[in-house]
């Protein structure tokens, strides 16, 4: 299976922690193959992990990178991008 | 009863100091308390047999949560749900594991795993900072739920419950369905507590630093008389019935008419109210707040890392003046320093904050904010000043004054910036010993009883160890304050009282008696204070006062009054 990485602009006025956070874990725990996500140039977490996103400290403007590998990874990332993108506090 | 019981006499009631005049009844629940961290001796089990236990745990307290959610609903729902996913985080499941491994008990691997995530949360400060309060909550939860006890924090018996704990901190009061609260007992803290302040505020009926209520488990039906300062266990029928009928009087007469606040011989004492924000105020005034007599600026400073600006803080002093067309609205300058540190203004490290650079000595030292601040308040002044209904009545106040030339000094700049009416706070015993020769450049003087009382008796008014001492009925305040109700009188000029004492319905009453002109509290005591207020003449007050001036400790001091006003009252006793 080929391993597909993106790199994202965090569009959440409250970084990626709270409600942001929770959604990004939850999607990722829900897509069912291992995503991982780093901050900058830092070492990747487990993607599914609410502690290991929220103590990235990631905040609005921060570059992330996903990388997936498995079944259907183009797809879930297109779909995790978009919610890091988001502004869910705007909503 | 007619039956002769023979059996030792039983006490049924246990004392501590009442919030207010309420009376509840109701089943209690206990706030347990936190867990004993676990010890990491080896656990007696295989890693196999620990890690079922704690798959089990985890699952149980995550579907717990999210139920929670499910019930709570909005942003308690979106937090409650995170939680649950804190719970059966996959790389926690690891650092678990990594224990297990070492053959260490789940309880310990469970609490230690979570400590290095909070150790990392801590460390990255601010807002994750607070989010490690979340997890330590839910570690606790699967800690106890390990262990086979209750999880400890706010109790949730389903029903409404009389809500007994040791103390509450913010936390748990945020966590409180107040809705399912009927009374709050707390066998630590004092008048001036969290507990206490959250009681006054949301008019719960409360009884603090009740040591015997440790005695006390769930289920268990108590009365909790607030105005008594009593809590009485296995109530007979009668009993209840008593206590049912002064809840509902008393709810009739918080829904009595709104006067302006009065004794009973018709000696008008304005009562006003104690507010934090201008938001406030809508709610105050409803309340029949007649002005306001303590606005404290610091909400403004409190959450920026620089001072505000003279059009930020313009606009915020606009909109509370605005409220109060030809009311009395005493706003305090910058009180920073001690409890509210604020780096900007002082960021020196201090072994005594209480007694460092704070209040009017900070703002000495930093002028330029307080002439900030002097400006902004002169340029709402001036635009509200064609307001319909009229300008309100602006005062304005200097924190923490301790000596005349600070008093001095204060109302010169104050003057300087076109402020008509420049007082000072007697919050320092030395302020109020001289407060004859303060009130010679001050307009007024506004009594602050909880800062006066811990600088009185010497005793840390944040510190729980030495609360009992933190009690405004204390003789020694009386006496001080009396000070400044002559020094007041001699010179014709008002004397307020903006501390926790005048929310006290039976030392407000005291503090008329010394010599106060003006109360002012958090708006929700007002409909008590009033009712008081109205029951005793000027020279009742004054009787009252010299009761519990002559007593030698807070507590008989109190009860000196009580007995006074019993016999002292222009109305007849119900």
């Amino acid at each position: 299976m080929p391993t597909t990485s993106r790199t994202v602009r965090i569009g959440s006025a409250h970084g990626l922690h709270a409600r942001p956070a929770k959604l990004f874990a939850q999607a990722a725990k829900d897509a069912g193959i291992p995503i991982t996500v780093s901050k900058g140039a830092g070492s990747p977490v487990n993607a599914a992990s609410i502690l290991g996103v929220i103590a990235l400290g990631v905040e609005q403007g921060d570059y992330v990178t996903l990388i997936a590998d498995g079944e259907g990874a183009e797809a879930v990332l297109d779909t995790l991008a978009e919610l890091l993108t988001t502004d869910h506090d705007a909503e | 009863m007619s039956e002769v019981e023979v059996s030792e006499p039983e006490v049924r009631e246990i004392r501590g100091v009442g919030i207010g005049l309420g009376v509840a009844q109701g089943p209690v629940a206990r706030m347990s308390e936190p867990l004993p961290a676990p010890s990491d001796a080896p656990s007696a089990l295989t890693a196999d047999e620990e890690s079922a236990r704690v798959r089990e745990a985890v699952a149980a307290v995550a579907r717990e949560l999210e139920q929670r959610g499910a019930l709570a609903g909005g942003n308690a729902r979106d937090v409650l749900e995170a939680q649950a996913m804190m719970a059966e985080d996959p790389s926690l499941a690891d650092e678990v594991a990594t224990r297990l491994a070492q053959g260490r008990t789940g309880e310990w691997a469970v609490f230690d795993a979570f400590a290095s995530f909070r150790d990392q949360l801590t460390a990255l400060g601010g807002y994750l900072g607070e989010r490690a309060a979340d997890l330590d909550d839910v570690a606790q939860r699967v800690i106890a739920r390990l262990r086979g006890v209750p999880a400890p924090g706010v109790p949730d018996p389903g029903h409404p419950f009389v809500l007994v704990a040791k103390d509450l901190a913010p936390a748990d009061t945020a966590l409180l369905d107040l809705d399912k609260v009927l009374a709050l007992v707390t066998t630590e803290g004092g008048p001036t507590s969290h507990t206490a302040i959250l009681a006054r505020e949301k008019s719960i009926v409360a009884i603090v630093g009740v040591a015997a209520a440790n005695e006390l488990f769930d289920g268990e039906m108590v009365i909790v008389d607030a105005a008594a300062g009593v809590v009485t266990t296995q109530p007979t029928g009668e009993e209840l019935d008593r206590a049912q009928n002064r809840a509902a009087a008393r709810a009739s007469a918080a829904a009595a008419p709104i006067t302006d606040g009065a004794l009973a011989d018709g000696t008008p004492v304005p009562l006003l109210a104690n507010l934090g924000s201008p938001d406030g105020a809508a709610d105050a005034i409803a309340l029949g707040a007649e002005g306001v007599g303590l606005f404290r600026t610091e909400f403004l400073f409190l959450s920026s890392s620089s001072a505000p600006t003279i059009e930020q803080q313009r606009e915020s002093y606009t909109k509370l003046l605005s409220a109060f067309p030809g009311k009395k609205v005493v706003v305090r300058v910058l009180d920073a320093g001690a409890d509210k540190p604020l780096p900007f203004l002082n960021d020196a490290h201090e072994e005594n904050p209480a007694l460092g650079l704070r209040g009017l000595r900070a703002l000495q030292a930093s002028e330029d904010i307080l002439r900030e601040q002097l400006t902004a308040l002169a340029e709402a002044h001036e635009q509200t000043r064609r307001s319909p209904g009229g300008p309100a009545d602006l005062w304005v106040m200097a924190p923490m004054v301790a000596t005349v030339e600070e008093a001095e000094y204060f109302t010169a700049i104050a003057k300087d910036y076109g402020i008509r009416t420049a007082g000072v706070m007697v919050e320092v015993p030395s302020s109020a010993l001289l407060a004859d020769r303060i009130l010679e450049y001050a307009d007024f003087a506004s009594i602050g009883t909880n800062d006066l009382t811990q600088y009185t008796l010497a005793a840390d008014r944040l510190l729980g160890s030495v609360a009992s001492f933190q009690d405004p009925w204390h003789p020694a305040v009386l006496r001080l304050i009396r000070e400044v109700g002559d020094a007041g009188r001699m010179h014709g000029k008002p004397v307020g009282i903006c501390g926790e004492a005048a929310a006290d319905p039976l030392l407000a009453v005291v503090l008329v008696g010394l010599g106060a002109t003006s109360l002012s509290m958090a708006p929700t005591a007002l409909a008590d204070v009033r009712a008081s207020l109205l029951e005793h003449s000027i020279d009742d007050a004054r009787v009252i006062a010299e009761a519990a001036l002559a007593a030698n400790g807070a507590a008989s001091a109190r009860d000196a009054a009580r007995t006074a006003a019993a016999q002292h009252s222009s109305v007849a006793a119900l």
